[in-house]
């Protein structure tokens, strides 16, 4: 159970607090609802630039790391198709530093031309390092065009590509701020050794005055059904054979996401998983094998990927796939199965709950979702699902007409 | 409202002195000691198996991770597939680690499930066969990662770096070619297992909810005399052998980035200079404001992340500074990289920089003691070495003293530019 207090400002900045006092830290954690699905075709890659440059200095405190660290504190960011969330840990005797920083930096960037320069170049070696210089590194960079033809999830949070990112220009960052990074496009959450008087408070002294931006409406163009099969062959630098398969299913707020998690669980969740028992140690056609959903808030895929043992042929570890799916569509899953990946999901809970880091990403992630109290109603949900339930996404899911296909082969020596 | 003043931090306060729980000491009843944590707010429990049974003690490359990783994958009683359905119906977890020095088998578990999975953990920790056609599969699998992860700059470099600084014969160097997966038998992992994983030769570490209840369950399956054995255990003398070579060089064709390492052989954690190294390399490269992150990646832009290390073992200890830059600002990122570890001994830290890194240090260490879990990893980092808890008042007091001057002396006494061994995985144009 994770008990919290909740209260909004006039500004529309909502506030969650979570107390837990047997950690010495304060995690605080504040998400924009902003990320690459909200970016132009045309200049793609801004939401994770932007990320970068949040920690370029703000209008009053040039550097955001270093008084940071100064309090004994850390920090991380991340950003994907959906949000932009940043967090950080404090001593709990040195709480008001962040609400500094983080109120700074959403009041106003320094938008310094020199941060923007440096922080192209860091992107543009991410680029390289993760997506480029990697074996399999392009897979999404091919796969989303593929399955997503109009949505804007067809681009990676990256960037389109590299001129995207080295074109970006600092009035385009502005505007890209103005739009975003206000107050009531935001959730921050406080979790530890506090109390919800001190952290009321200190959000009000430090956000209090930040003026309300503009409320926007998402008017994201819709992916049409895919009416038939897609596939794309490529041949790369790489010593074996892969396969990803990637097929439409439903969103994160979509009553159906439950089941559709766990029919990804009964897959390939751990060892005694079908994926893994049959296709790595029965039938030896895969060293790896995953079945998982991509958890997008808007409808997302349901991804089945493995890389092949060396002599084994794409086509038939194909259908080796595809029997399976074919199996989990005809035949209802035993009960005690079931029970099987609802304990693990329960037990994934219990166990994230260690952490107050994690508890607070939790807090601010289900805010967004539209009710935090899903952070406790959610194993509820995943009990709930019955084999029927399972066997009919399975046959939602898991159709040809559905499914795009990526061959990426290794280069012939 | 309060009046603020945005161009100014708020008070930093002194962080209160952190209390690290110290644990509950048992025996079992075959004298295998026990160090229970009792803390957390989640019911769960982890129990750890520490064996010395890391690399460190295999005649065979790989044959201690492998042993390690297929104790699960059959037992006396149990097919690998069913022992896997058990530990995933009761939502558990099995953690298998085979490092340097030693291996450690961990149950993560609900304690409502503990008396149906501790049976498993008991049953795998002492009764593994090592079937043939589990361990055929498993090698062929790794053998696969491993020719994928061949292709990876940042893996040749990390591998080829330990090779260059204790010789491709000295366990901490040796690495294992693609041939050697073929090459494991049962009949090694067998005697490696017979060998090592016995009651003298291991210790546990229970932490989250542990109660009294707990250890009488565990001198049940674990406390009898019949998986002890009494041959004293020989490893041969190895001896360290650094290359002679200073620049080092793997040419990979068609990069886009140069996997970087430069360092040395040092010491371990039992060294009286290693807390002070310890502050030296925070600031050199152990943090994101580090010197060599604001240089490189912060100013230049030549990399996505570089930073520095000191890892500490039980025969030795040696350290590295780390990073993957562009092919063609390679030469000028290693420029650079020497003229940070230059300063460090030529130019003294100013006050300012020191609060910094005594402050950022001191925030890592409360971090690193949060939660019953990361409480019994502290312990076992003294444990392994035979140090007592006076090791972490020693840490925080050296982050709290340490002057400039020792700093400056420290570098000059370790980190000396043409101490270095330097290597480039990819290419310099």
């Amino acid at each position: 159970m994770i008990k919290f207090d909740k209260f909004t400002l006039k500004n529309g900045l909502k506030v969650i607090v979570h107390q837990d006092h047997s950690t010495p830290i304060v995690a605080v954690n504040i998400l924009y609802d902003v990320g690459a699905r909200d970016e132009h075709p045309d200049h793609t890659g801004f939401a994770h630039l932007f990320e970068h440059l949040m920690f370029g200095g703000s209008v009053n405190v040039p550097k955001y790391d270093e008084p940071l660290e100064r309090a004994g504190g850390e920090n991380n960011a991340f950003t994907n198709n959906d949000i932009t969330n940043y967090y950080l840990t404090v001593p709990k005797e040195n709480l008001e530093t962040a609400f500094w920083l983080e109120s700074d930096r959403m009041m106003s960037l320094a938008f310094s031309p020199k941060s923007l320069d440096v922080q192209r170049n860091v992107v543009s070696q991410e680029f390289n390092q993760v997506y480029l210089n990697q074996p399999y590194g392009d897979v999404w960079l091919l796969l989303k065009p593929l399955a997503y033809k109009v949505h804007p999830y067809l681009w990676n949070t990256i960037g389109k590509n590299l001129e995207h990112i080295q074109n970006a220009t600092m009035k385009e960052v502005k505007a890209f701020f103005k739009k975003f990074y206000c107050p009531n496009n935001a959730i921050l959450v406080v979790a530890g050794d506090i109390d919800t008087s001190t952290v009321k408070r200190l959000t009000k002294k430090w956000f209090g005055n930040i003026p309300k931006g503009q409320v926007h409406k998402r008017n994201l163009p819709v992916e049409p059904e895919q009416k038939s099969e897609r596939t794309l062959k490529v041949e790369r630098n790489v010593p074996y054979d892969a396969i990803y398969k990637a097929y439409h299913t439903c969103g994160r707020t979509d009553e159906e996401f439950y089941t559709v998690d766990l029919l990804s669980d009964l897959l390939s969740n751990g060892k005694s998983s079908r994926l893994y028992i049959e296709l790595i140690k029965k039938q030896k056609l895969f060293s790896e094998i995953n079945a998982y959903l991509s958890g997008d808030m808007d409808k997302g895929l349901f991804i089945v990927t493995g890389k092949l043992v060396k002599g084994v042929k794409m086509d038939k570890a194909e259908k080796a796939i595809i029997d399976e799916l074919d199996k989990i569509k005809k035949t209802e899953v035993k009960p005690k199965e079931l029970k099987k990946v609802q304990n693990k999901v329960e037990s994934t809970l219990v166990f994230s709950e260690m952490n107050v880091l994690n508890k607070a990403m939790n807090l601010a992630f289900a805010e967004l979702l539209g009710d935090t109290e899903l952070v406790n109603k959610e194993i509820c949900h995943y009990q709930a699902v019955n084999p029927s339930m399972i066997i009919e996404q399975a046959n939602n899911i898991f159709k040809k007409t559905n499914c795009s296909t990526l061959y990426y082969f290794s280069k012939k020596k | 409202m309060e009046i603020i003043d945005r161009t100014k931090q708020p008070q930093i306060r002194s962080i209160k002195k952190a209390v690290l729980l110290k644990p509950a000491k048992y025996k079992l009843d075959n004298e295998i000691p026990v160090f229970a944590f009792n803390a957390g707010t989640q019911d769960v429990v982890k129990i750890q198996f520490v064996f010395r049974a890391g690399s460190w003690f295999q005649s065979e490359v790989l044959t201690a991770f492998s042993t390690n990783k297929l104790i699960i994958e059959g037992t006396k009683k149990h097919k690998g597939a069913e022992l896997a359905s058990e530990i995933d119906f009761y939502g558990a977890y099995i953690e298998l680690k085979a490092e340097k020095d030693m291996a450690y088998v961990s149950l993560y578990t609900q304690n409502k499930h503990l008396k149906n999975t501790l049976p498993i953990l008991e049953e795998i920790i002492r009764q593994p066969v090592f079937p043939e056609n589990e361990l055929r599969t498993f090698m062929q699998n790794q053998k696969q990662d491993f020719m994928i992860d061949c292709n990876k700059v940042n893996f040749i470099a990390r591998s080829k770096f330990n090779e260059l600084i204790f010789g491709k014969d000295h366990p901490y160097g040796r690495n294992a070619d693609a041939e050697d997966f073929d090459k494991v038998k049962t009949a090694d992992l067998l005697a490696f297992h017979q060998k090592f994983y016995r009651a003298e030769n291991c210790t546990v570490i229970i932490s989250g909810h542990v109660n009294h209840v707990t250890i009488k369950d565990l001198n049940c399956y674990f406390g009898d005399d019949r998986w002890k054995q009494k041959k004293e255990i020989k490893i041969p003398p190895y001896k360290i052998t650094t290359t002679k070579t200073r620049e080092n060089i793997i040419i990979k064709e068609k990069v886009s980035q140069s996997s970087l390492r430069i360092g040395k052989i040092l010491f371990n954690k039992t060294h009286p200079d290693f807390h002070g190294l310890q502050v030296l390399n925070t600031l050199l490269g152990g943090y994101f404001g580090s010197r060599l992150m604001t240089n490189i990646r912060e100013d230049k832009g030549f990399t996505y992340g570089i930073g520095s290390a000191i890892v500490s073992m039980h025969h030795s200890g040696f350290f590295f500074i780390t990073s993957e830059v562009g092919v063609d600002v390679c030469n000028r990122a290693i420029e650079e990289i020497y003229h940070e570890i230059k300063k460090l001994r030529t130019q003294k830290i100013s006050k300012n920089e020191l609060e910094l890194v005594r402050s950022y240090m001191t925030g890592t260490f409360l971090r690193s003691i949060d939660g019953p879990f990361a409480i019994a990893d502290r312990f076992l980092g003294i444990y392994e070495y035979g140090l007592s808890y006076d090791y972490y008042d020693q840490l925080i007091n050296t982050i709290k003293t340490i002057t400039p001057v020792q700093l400056a002396g420290l570098a000059e006494k370790y980190l000396s530019e043409d101490s270095m061994i330097e290597l480039v995985v990819g290419n310099k144009n």
